[in-house]
């Protein structure tokens, strides 16, 4: 199958899309070249920097008949539109009393890595998920990437995307012919009967790493990719913990209030799987700190495979 | 200008530090010792020295993302920015910020930000701290073309005429933001215009000659010492570099537009002004100038170089003040 970037992916997924629906129009600060060739210059805008009036835009114009898609570039830059994520792009289909549908797609890149410092350096999405309203995706292979993202455009809700940068460049195999993934299937990536490694985005990759290690050590790691924080697939998340009796989850967000916390409480309040516990639930997060520049600091600030096989030795050890 | 010739050669010496600092933090970027990304103000040197000559050691200014020059011209140490610049425990920040982040509060600077107009509302709440003084300090708004389309701006300005605040709004209007042109994102054609809104005084400066911008600066200054309130400057400038140092970023500005701003360089200006004044600048003391400040600037890189990386434990540090 042929193999394209996990950018080139999402890209892909937006000419499809904007090709299939003329409702559909693009605002970003920095318009993507690829889709004003195709689209022109009226659907897809270059813009001032004023996220927070692009962010509001795109609800008036999603509840006047379009389905817009606004890419932020970094989640860094959603922070300035919070008012109208929080207050209104949540609310609005419920508080209204479900009379106009609000189809968005915001897109955002996520996480660290890159020596670019606190502010550019976030993976802020149980933020988002602690509202009622917001569907998102969080994708961790060039497939995943495109096929979330045609969905979350055709869904009629606002979906945010929050895309990995550290795998924007990752290479992977995508079906020339048309698909789409649902939102809310997570997918087993590796089958294993020990443990249950729950990983997110980048930490797919550093999972199944830690799984090829753990293997060597003669510990059977199942490695499971929730794909979309909302809606959660818990059904798939369970069952896998009652198979093998532990769960890690790791994610390069820190601990607190995070995804992992609500896939451990997701996972553990559940009578039958929790009775299948045979050791406590781990976290592998980043620290919970804003993250530092320099890089001896950033490493040890986030997970990584070595950390995650170090989790699993723990609770292989407590039963 | 009543600017003694000393202080002129110190203006021209701030301006080349500047230049001659970023082409080696541009450099040493390039080559892997630099890291995350680095955004160069050559170019525009004569805004942040024209603006800082013009203030007192106890006003305060902020800055952006493009932050090294205003760091310099407020008499920031090098040596501490250059560590910082590499990752340094000795650099400003221990490490922890990076070129997008240095800060200096010693010296009244309050940082340079990742944010487009993160720093606008900040440094007036500077101004308000001035005002409540009492003491006569001012704050002084470094900010881009492309920031001034933002809501940070324009509540801020209006707080700040409101409240006759001791503000200074500097624009540097660089032609554009990243690859998008002011012409196209702005809906006027000066950001100075946008004082009148707000009911302060707006001046569009040629933000290439030093000593217009360091004039423009000096009468808001008074102003606001005065109790008159904000002033807005916009200073029309151009970046001689690309957005950021990283070789893939994408310029598409044209490359006549480029070399008619070459044309107009800020220190050739000030040089060729200085050396058609008698006595106050020969060619020699001009090259014995930039040979001394590409040793400091060596300096500072052996410095940086010294010191050591931050011990990783130190992650945890100063989340909170102790
Ligand atoms: C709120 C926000 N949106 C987007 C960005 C990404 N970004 C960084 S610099 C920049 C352009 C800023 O242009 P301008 O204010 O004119 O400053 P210049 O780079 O020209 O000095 C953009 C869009 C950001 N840092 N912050
Ligand atoms: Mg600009």
């Amino acid at each position: 199958m042929r193999q394209i970037s996990y950018a080139d992916a999402g890209m892909e997924a937006l000419i499809e899309e904007m090709g299939r629906d003329a409702t559909t129009f693009h605002l970003s600060t920095d318009a993507p070249p690829p889709l004003v060739e195709r689209f022109g210059e009226s659907r897809v805008r270059g813009t001032p920097i004023a996220e927070g009036a692009l962010t509001g835009m795109a609800i008036g114009a999603a509840g006047s008949g379009f389905r817009p898609i606004i890419d932020w570039r970094m989640v860094t830059f959603s922070f300035v539109a919070m008012d109208q994520v929080v207050n209104q792009a949540s609310k609005i289909h419920y508080m209204f009393g479900g009379q106009a549908r609000f189809p968005i797609l915001y897109r955002c890149t996520v996480g660290g890595g890159v020596r670019m410092a606190a502010q550019h350096s976030q993976s802020p999405y149980s933020m988002f998920m602690n509202l009622a309203g917001l569907k998102m995706i969080l994708p961790s292979t060039p497939r995943d990437t495109k096929g979330l993202l045609k969905s979350a455009i055709r869904d009629d809700n606002p979906v945010i995307s929050f895309e990995s940068t550290r795998l924007l460049t990752l290479v992977g195999e995508v079906p020339e012919e048309e698909y789409t993934i649902p939102l809310g299937v997570a997918e087993v990536k590796r089958e294993g009967s020990d443990v249950t490694i729950i990983a997110l985005a980048w930490l797919v990759h550093e999972a199944l790493a830690a799984a090829e290690i753990l293997e060597a050590e003669g510990i059977s790691a199942e490695v499971i990719d929730p794909r979309t924080l909302v809606p959660m697939d818990t059904d798939t998340l369970r069952a896998s913990v009652r198979k093998t009796g532990r769960l890690i989850i790791a994610d390069e967000a820190g601990p607190t209030c995070s995804a992992a916390a609500e896939i451990s409480a997701l996972v553990t309040e559940d009578p039958a799987t929790f009775r299948a516990l045979k050791a406590s639930v781990r976290r592998v997060c980043a620290l919970q700190v804003p993250i530092p520049y320099s890089p001896t600091l950033e490493d040890h600030v986030f997970p990584d495979r070595n950390k995650i096989a170090a989790a699993a030795r723990e609770v292989m050890a407590e039963s | 200008m009543d600017i003694s010739p000393e202080r002129q050669r110190e203006m021209l010496r701030l301006m080349q530090t500047i230049r001659r600092f970023e082409e080696r933090a541009s450099a040493d970027y390039v080559a892997g010792d630099i890291y995350g990304t680095v955004h160069c103000y050559i170019g525009e040197e004569a805004v942040a020295v024209g603006v800082c000559s013009a203030l007192e050691q106890e006003d305060q200014i902020i800055s952006t993302h493009r932050g090294h020059g205003h760091c310099i011209a407020k008499g920031a140490d090098i040596d501490r920015m250059m560590a910082e610049l590499y990752g340094r425990e000795t650099g400003y920040c221990k490490g922890k910020g990076g070129s997008m982040h240095i800060a200096d509060f010693s010296i009244g600077m309050l940082g340079a930000n990742g944010i487009v107009a993160g720093g606008i509302s900040i440094i007036t709440g500077a101004g308000l701290a001035a005002q409540l003084e009492g003491k006569g300090r001012v704050a002084v708004s470094f900010f881009g073309d492309g920031a001034s389309g933002a809501g940070p701006f324009h509540e801020s300005l209006n707080i700040a005429a409101a409240w006759k605040l001791p503000m200074i709004y500097v624009c540097e209007n660089n032609l554009w933001a990243v690859n998008t042109p002011a012409s196209s994102s702005l809906s006027v054609p000066d950001v100075a215009t946008r004082a009148a809104g707000y009911g302060i005084p707006g001046m569009v400066v040629d933000g290439n000659d030093i000593f217009a911008v360091h004039r423009a600066t000096r009468e808001a200054a008074a102003r606001a010492r005065a109790g008159e309130g904000p002033s807005l400057i916009e200073c029309k400038t151009y970046r001689y570099r690309r957005h950021t140092e990283r070789p893939t970023q994408v310029d598409i500005r044209p490359a006549e537009e480029i070399d008619a701003w070459l044309q107009k360089d800020p220190i050739e200006r000030l040089v060729r002004h200085l050396k058609s004044q008698q006595g106050q600048l020969t060619d020699e003391e001009w090259e014995r100038m930039d040979r001394e400040i590409l040793e400091r600037v060596n300096l500072a890189v052996d410095y940086a170089r010294a010191s050591a990386f931050p011990d990783p434990s130190r992650a945890t540090d100063d989340v909170f003040a102790a």
